[in-house]
């Protein structure tokens, strides 16, 4: 089974810990109605088509309002502390939150005490606290764009707002940019990086990169990043390896895209909607033997 | 003009990058910063927001770099303004500086830009801003709520709405996709 933790924008959303479901265009969670068009919504709604698709449970959802103030994320990182080490998930992925490297490292100490350690990804927020906090490789996938690529791949940056422009430059090339994350422990076990092209890759280099269909709008729409570590999270629950994880996230997403043909002012709600299809699509193209590796 | 308005005057103008008696202020949150950056930058304070130091990082950083000898002066204005620093300590080694590389992408009918991690598009017939994206902090899901649909120039800007590095970031955005739109 797979949990989600992130934030909803929202400072009177209380902290809700239940299943998810997708009608239309909101999320359900407990009596909560939750608009799909953005952040972990966006992530937790593509999780629930994958999960739904593979005939599993939909995602359990810690969540938590916080605008940006950081009181609603602080509470979250208490309740993960008191509340995971009883849990049992296959995976676990990590969305917006405030960064705080100090509660970043008593939720990885409460994930330490679960009888059995799941799947770690993690992305936006508190991928940023795990970089900074230097567990990076206590972790099984970081999702970055190709601008959070960057940051991963400077050193010194505690945030992607510091990264130095001679690494930010756009023409670093991807490949330099992994090595460098890697080499100075930065990086998860495998990295899904977002962009242009989609690249797969851990410590040995990229193994995948996945260059269509090109569908250029979808840089500029928020939340599709969002579409790509829902899919990847709901993929791995399922049992599949995380490496052929990534390129099928990757691949729906992109499928999802094109077929919602978008421009740059769609809302991903669109996009999130072409989901199911497109799985279906993909799976059936899929050879047979994709087991676990965890 | 008495004395004091002289003095007061120069040391405005003076660059505290061009001294070796550096300070940072450091702040509860990043909102407060952003305050305490407009009170200051609005009464004529040349300051500079930066990265903190390794030693006092939490997360989500931002402080403000000052010239030391100007910390009673400084300080009593925030005070003024009802946004005191935590505390306020002297910088001998470089400060993280936030990213000034902003990309630009054009759709044809839309214009994108990028600072950071933060990315911001409009259609440029009606100026409307169509889309934000990018980013991991908190706020951003609640400046995309709040600033898409709206028209560039009407929309509240990121700096006066936002709390965090990400929000930061998206003003520059904000700012320079403004820039490129409306002069």
């Amino acid at each position: 089974m797979l949990a989600v933790v992130g934030t909803v924008p929202d400072d009177d959303f209380p902290i809700v810990d239940g299943i998810v479901s997708v009608n239309k265009d909101s999320l359900l969670i407990g009596n909560h109605e939750i608009d799909i068009n953005r952040g972990t919504a966006a992530l937790l709604a593509s999780a629930f088509m994958a999960c739904r698709f593979f005939g599993k449970p939909g995602p359990t959802a810690f969540l938590v309002g916080d605008t940006g103030r950081g009181f609603g994320s602080r509470k979250l990182y208490e309740y993960l502390v008191e509340t995971l080490p009883e849990r049992h998930y296959i995976s676990l992925a990590f969305h917006y939150i405030q960064p705080d490297v100090d509660w970043h490292n008593k939720v990885l100490f409460a994930i330490d005490e679960m009888e059995a350690r799941p799947l770690l990804i993690a992305d936006a927020g508190f991928m940023y606290a795990a970089k900074m906090s230097g567990q990076a490789n206590a972790y099984d996938v970081f999702t970055p764009d190709i601008g959070e690529l960057a940051f991963l791949a400077d050193e010194s940056a505690p945030h992607p707002f510091y990264t130095r422009g001679f690494i930010l430059h756009e023409n670093q090339q991807a490949g330099q940019l992994i090595e460098r994350a890697y080499a100075h422990h930065n990086a998860a076990r495998y990295l899904l990086v977002k962009g242009e092209k989609d690249i797969v890759a851990n410590k040995s280099g990229i193994l995948d990169t996945i260059t269509g269909p090109v569908i250029p709008a979808m840089e500029a729409i928020g939340g599709t990043g969002d579409i790509i570590t829902g899919l990847l999270a709901g993929i791995i629950s399922a049992g599949y390896n995380i490496q052929p994880a990534c390129s099928m996230a990757s691949r729906i997403s992109r499928m999802a895209g094109k077929s919602a043909d978008p421009h740059p002012a769609t809302q991903v709600a669109e996009i999130i909607q072409k989901i199911p299809d497109c799985m279906e699509l993909l799976i059936k193209q899929q050879p047979a033997g994709c087991t676990c590796d965890y | 003009m008495g004395l004091l308005d002289i003095f007061k005057k120069n040391n405005k103008s003076a660059d505290p990058h061009a001294s070796n008696d550096r300070g940072i202020m450091v702040f509860e949150n990043t909102s407060e910063v952003i305050r305490a950056e407009n009170v200051l930058k609005h009464n004529g304070w040349r300051v500079r927001v930066m990265g903190p130091p390794p030693e006092i990082r939490t997360g989500c950083d931002l402080v403000i770099e000052i010239p030391l000898i100007e910390h009673l002066n400084i300080h009593r204005l925030l005070a003024e303004a009802g946004v005191s620093p935590l505390k306020t300590v002297p910088v001998s080694g470089p400060l993280l500086e936030p990213v000034n590389i902003f990309f630009t992408h054009d759709f044809g009918d839309f214009l994108m830009v990028r600072a950071a991690n933060m990315k911001i598009t409009i259609e440029k017939k009606s100026l409307l801003i169509v889309n934000i994206s990018g980013g991991g902090c908190p706020d951003v899901p609640y400046l995309a709520r709040k600033m898409v649909g709206r028209k560039l120039g009407d929309a509240p800007s990121p700096r006066s709405i936002g709390h965090t590095l990400c929000g930061y970031a998206l003003d520059m955005a904000y700012e320079e996709i403004k820039k490129q739109c409306l002069q």
